[in-house]
């Protein structure tokens, strides 16, 4: 919302500076935008008088100008085409700057002819981009006087954000009247008193609405003025309007624009003669069309108010009047409309027909239902001041709809609710400014809400009124603080899990992304996602259209995209939601990683070799680990889900359903089908599966037990079928002696050579722990006996001999 | 016993001129071997008178202590040296660069989130989370914002096909409609941050379709804007790390609190450069205000017996501003550049024992 400076003072009596002004806006909750002071800078060019301007002699294109500039006559080279004898410009003498240009003016000689300042150009004087001529100034304009004053550039600009809650402020009366209540001026009153009609408007109104839409429009204005000139706007109107960024267009309709933006009261002018009948406002007929003022076809439906005449629909009630009966400069006879709709049907009426105006914009916030009949007497006054003509008696149809509302206020909640002191009597002061009437006294007041406030509905409001203008910056501060003694930590367990597993990730070298929650539907399909009810209505494109099944697809993306940018390796993960449904349940939160490419950077000491299956496994146990899950219980099955490599994958799980990862190398074909360059070794660890930490668990630890005697270690090779489990001979080794076996390792892995095909070769290491006492050579024997003899049994293979 | 010195000046001859462990392990097999001098000396002992035999046998155990004495220093000595030879044969060029290993990063929003939970639960609030899907109930309508509310048509929502008792389902356009769902689950006192995803369907320089914000909400009995202020004031200082920060709280609207209030930090854009602290210019920083009481209301929560207030702020918004990183969309792009240079370390934990930031 832009007004000007001297547009407020209109309506504001006050001293204070622009400075002030702002401010004060701002700490109302009227937030300042921005500040145009288009004169600044400007103030020392006056208005000259070409006295004579001739050709240069040694330049065709350059003249010299002799010009007044009210204290004396100086001699100007100027190469502008429409600089002539007798015209009035904008005169900068020698020493002043010119913003535009960047220039310091210096006396200087152009071509052999001395030249003393300089006629400027808008562009020159920074105000635009116009650069085709030099500024001219009215024939009337005194000569040696302020040009910005005679252009009408000494009014600054203000910009202001208007919260939609604050209709009432899209009219410079209104921000008059909240500054008022701050102290900082008051408010001018207001002449709307009533404008003698001489004659009946030969125009009438009727509402032609049924009971279910009597809102859409409960009451309409009307006035005929006839014989009107729709002439030119006058200075003070065009500059005003055109401070504010509208185009000067005619009279009558700067009427109606100035009324907008003055008042916040949007009015529409008819041309009376093009008019058939009477006035109807009705619901408009399916498909019925109108021609908007913008030019425009508009298509119309029962549900959108329509200003009609006895054949036509003639305009958009709330949001736009219609080209066929809007004024041009021949009109002479006109009906002028004031009329309240409803701000629901005029916010949907708007956006279904994609049209925003200054009109909607108010109406769909709420206008003043007191003011359509002042809003009428002043528009009346200036249009009879400006184009003349003949006002008929004041038409009214419908009736101010009942929106009286009194809300009982205890003065107590200023301090109970905004922790501020604040006297009553200010109270009621504040509170009267800005429209309010306060009855009562005591614990509980009486405040009647003002016609302009639709957004004041109780007692918080009034609060919020009072404590705003009463200064924000008045609130003492309270500390918060904590409300037990014992801190207690800020995450629960799950929460806490998760911070765990991204920093142990980050520990083992992959690097935490954020991926969009959001994905192509194509790779979504791939990951086993996809579904219609997780494809966006309004995606921000295509690629982006649906929820993503997994995380890996994003991250296997990044991975190409960094590949494509020269680092072959993206060692990535990510701890965030993946959505199989649309229902709070059907989100889950999965640590996912990747890595790709190489399991390190080439290097003097070691080859690195192709990321696996393994680097994949290994990340998922790591993550398990830090979120504190039984990781020396953990299963290793498969399959893993369809988008791992079918042979080099598989799942980590607490039992056959209790699936806790999935890990394995990416299948190469979907690689293809993303167009990203492999290997990728993934995991995605799912967290919410894990069990449930314990709660109120001690932190006492179990008492360690050392034994005193030396651990013995004894390899064995078992040469097996290949379809053979490394986990399942681990197993079998381990339950051979629970007591004595404390671990089992493979260290070899052997295939080919004289075992010939589908057998293979596996050691392992058994380490014997006694507790008792140091084992000797018959025991060792008889535990080694029941290692062979558990994992022939669990393996059908042999020991290698 | 001229015969016993002479072989005491031989051996100690030999030991010093032995060059190598060899050598020296000759001489000592020579004197103290089975068949050494010495030995055989130990022998002949037996075939004397025994006055003789104490006299002599004196003599011999002081030479063989005195040989086997210099032997073993000078077996010492051959080691050192030796050890010295092997040394400098295994020298290598040390200026090599050590074994690469991959360095891991954590994200600047996972980050930025753990250190406003550091500082907010020093004030006593614990993380309570919701869905990123919602009903636009949740989202919109319990928030205060009926259907045609023209905040509601701000909100750019991303909207999805499916509905439930006349409810659509939407992203949540902020993290708002855990309010909602904290109050319905939770009797009073409350106090909880929400961090979380959040979507608007807006794609530009400023923009990303999906950005975090993290929430708070208070509610009891007696919190009122000062402690609202304070709360908030004192994150800003605690969050950029300037004691006296410059803080600005001015009116505003938002249609679930009533009173509304945003909130500006002081900054300085003097000589071309951006900084949070004193200087001529403010920030906006986050919107806030008392919960209203309709919000209150619709969660079945006493309007008239509690209170309390709701703030919200853009998390990238503060993480650019704390860490100078100068464009939103860049947080998504996984860029390993960009990963690993506004990344943080893994033992980087924010907490209030080691401070926000190393």
């Amino acid at each position: 919302m832009k007004i000007t400076l001297n547009w407020l003072k209109q309506h504001l009596d006050t001293d204070a500076t622009l400075d002030q002004i702002t401010d004060m806006l701002t700490m109302l909750g009227l937030e300042i935008e921005n500040v145009t002071e288009r004169a600044k800078g400007l103030e020392s060019f006056v208005v000259g008088h070409v006295v004579e301007a001739v050709r240069h002699p040694d330049a065709d294109k350059l003249q010299i100008c002799t010009v007044d500039n009210g204290t004396d006559t100086q001699q100007v080279v100027c190469g502008a085409p429409n600089a002539r004898t007798g015209m009035k410009g904008v005169f900068a003498a020698g020493g002043a700057y010119i913003p535009g240009i960047d220039l310091t003016l210096k006396k200087a000689t152009i071509r052999g002819v001395e030249s003393n300042g300089m006629l400027l150009s808008e562009r020159e004087m920074g105000l635009s981009d116009e650069h085709d001529g030099i500024v001219e100034l009215p024939a009337d304009a005194p000569i040696g006087a302020s040009a910005v004053e005679i252009m009408g550039l000494n009014d600054p600009i203000i910009d202001i954000a208007i919260t939609p809650n604050r209709g009432d402020c899209l009219g410079v009366r209104g921000i008059a009247r909240d500054l008022a209540a701050s102290g900082i001026g008051t408010l001018k009153p207001l002449d709307a008193a009533p404008v003698k009609g001489s004659f009946e408007s030969p125009i009438k109104v009727h509402l032609d609405l049924d009971a279910d839409h009597a809102d859409a429009c409960p009451q309409f204005v009307g006035r005929y003025i006839r014989g009107v000139k729709n002439v030119e706007s006058p200075a003070w109107l065009k500059d005003r309007l055109l401070a504010i960024g509208l185009r000067p267009i005619s009279a009558l309709v700067d009427v109606t624009n100035l009324m907008t933006i003055e008042h916040c009261r949007p009015l529409h002018v008819f041309d009376a003669d093009k008019v058939h009948g009477d006035i109807h406002v009705r619901m408009a007929n399916d498909g019925e069309k109108i021609i908007g003022l913008d030019g425009k076809e508009y298509e119309l439906n029962g549900e959108m108010t329509v200003i009609a005449d006895e054949k036509f629909g003639e305009a958009m009630g709330g949001v736009m009047g219609g080209e066929v009966s809007g004024c041009t400069a021949e009109t002479v006879n006109v009906f002028i409309e004031s009329a309240l709709f409803d701000p629901i049907r005029t916010s949907t009426t708007g956006r279904q027909l994609n049209l925003q105006s200054d009109a909607r914009f108010r109406f769909e916030r709420g206008i003043d239902s007191a003011f359509l009949e002042p809003g009428m007497e002043i528009a009346t006054r200036l249009i009879l001041d400006i184009c003349g003509g003949e006002p008929s008696e004041l038409l009214v149809a419908g009736k101010q709809p009942d929106r009286s509302l009194s809300i009982a206020f205890r003065p107590s909640r200023i301090r109970g609710l905004a922790g501020v002191d604040v006297d009553e009597l200010e109270m009621k002061r504040i509170l009267n400014v800005l429209g309010f009437e306060v009855s009562g006294d005591g614990e509980t007041w009486n405040v009647s809400v003002p016609t302009w406030r639709n957004d004041i509905v109780g007692e918080a409001c009034l609060v919020e009124e009072i404590v705003r203008v009463h200064g924000y910056d008045k609130i003492p501060m309270a500390p918060m603080q904590r409300a037990d003694v014992v801190p207690h930590p800020a995450w629960n367990s799950d929460q806490r899990r998760r911070a765990d597993v991204r920093r142990a990730l980050a520990a083992r070298g992959l690097v935490e992304a954020v991926t969009l929650s959001f994905m192509t539907h194509d790779q979504a399909r791939l990951f086993g996602g996809g579904a219609d009810d997780l494809k966006l209505v309004n995606p921000i494109s295509a690629d982006l259209d649906t929820m993503r099944p997994s995380i890996l697809p994003n991250l296997i993306a990044a991975a190409g995209r960094n590949a494509d940018r020269g680092i072959a390796d993206s060692p990535l993960f990510e701890v965030g939601p993946q959505f199989s449904g649309d229902e709070a349940d059907a989100q889950d939160i999965v640590a996912t990683g990747i890595r790709s490419g190489r399991s390190g950077r080439r290097n003097w000491a070691d080859n690195p070799r192709n990321v696996d299956v393994f680097d994949a496994k290994a990340d998922a146990i790591a993550a398990l680990e830090a979120a504190g899950a039984p990781v020396d219980k953990l299963q290793t099955m498969s399959p893993a889900p369809g988008w791992y490599h079918p042979g080099r994958s598989g799942t980590l799980n607490l039992g056959p359903k209790s699936i806790l990862a999935a890990f394995g190398e990416i299948h190469p074909g979907l690689l293809a089908k993303m167009g990203v360059k492999g290997p990728i070794a993934g995991f995605e660890v799912y967290l919410d599966n894990l069990p449930k930490a314990k709660k109120g668990k001690g932190t006492t630890r179990a008492l360690l037990q050392l034994s005193q005697f030396h651990p013995v270690n004894r390899d064995f090779a078992f040469v097996v079928d290949d379809d053979v489990a490394a986990d399942t001979l681990m197993r079998a080794a381990k339950s051979a002696d629970k007591d004595l076996i404390s671990d089992v390792a493979v260290f070899d892995l052997f295939q080919g050579g004289n075992l010939g095909k589908g057998r293979k070769s596996l050691a392992v290491n058994v380490t014997l722990q006694p507790v008792e006492q140091t084992l000797t050579d018959a025991e060792i024997e008889g535990v080694s006996d029941k290692v062979v003899a558990a994992v022939e049994k669990a393996t059908g293979g042999t020991l290698r001999t | 016993m001229e015969n016993a010195e002479n072989l005491r000046n031989d051996l100690m001859t030999a030991i010093a001129g032995s060059d190598g462990t060899d050598a020296l392990e000759a001489v000592r097999v020579s004197a103290l071997g089975k068949k050494g001098s010495i030995t055989q000396l130990m022998k002949s002992l037996g075939a004397m008178d025994p006055d003789a035999r104490k006299e002599a046998g004196q003599a011999i155990n002081a030479l063989k202590g005195e040989v086997a004495g210099a032997i073993d220093a000078r077996k010492a000595e051959l080691e050192g040296a030796e050890l010295d030879t092997r040394l400098m044969a295994e020298k290598i060029d040390v200026t090599l660069p050590v074994r690469p290993q991959w360095d891991g990063r954590i994200h600047p929003i996972s980050q930025v989130i753990e250190e406003m939970t550091a500082i907010f639960c020093e004030m006593g609030f614990t993380v309570a989370e919701g869905p990123d899907i919602e009903e636009d109930w949740y989202n919109f309508t319990a928030l205060n914002i009926p259907p045609e509310h023209p905040a509601r048509q701000e909100h750019d929502t991303f909207y999805l096909p499916g509905e439930k008792d006349g409810h659509r389902k939407v992203l949540r356009t902020h993290t708002s409609p855990v309010q909602i769902h904290t109050m319905q689950d939770k009797e009073p006192p409350i106090r909880i941050i929400v961090p979380g995803r959040t979507y608007r369907c807006d794609y530009d320089a400023t923009h990303s379709p999906m950005f975090h914000q993290i929430e708070g909400l208070v509610i009891d009995e007696s919190t009122h804007m000062g402690h609202l202020k304070g709360c908030v004031i004192d994150f800003c200082r605690a969050m950029f790390q300037v004691d006296d920060l410059p803080a600005r709280f001015r009116p505003s609207y938002f249609p679930f609190t009533e009173p509304s209030a945003e909130l500006d930090i002081g900054c300085t854009r003097a000589g071309g450069e951006f900084r949070i602290g004193h200087g001529d210019d403010w920030l906006e920083i986050l919107g806030c205000g008392m919960v209203n009481p309709k919000v209150l209301e619709n969660c079945d929560i006493d309007s008239t017996r509690y209170q309390g207030f709701a703030f919200g702020m853009g998390v990238e918004r503060i993480a650019m501003l704390k860490y100078g990183i100068p464009d939103l969309r860049t947080f998504f792009e996984s860029d390993l550049r960009w990963l690993r240079h506004y990344g943080f370390s893994a033992l980087d934990v924010p907490g209030m024992a080691g401070g926000l930031n190393r």
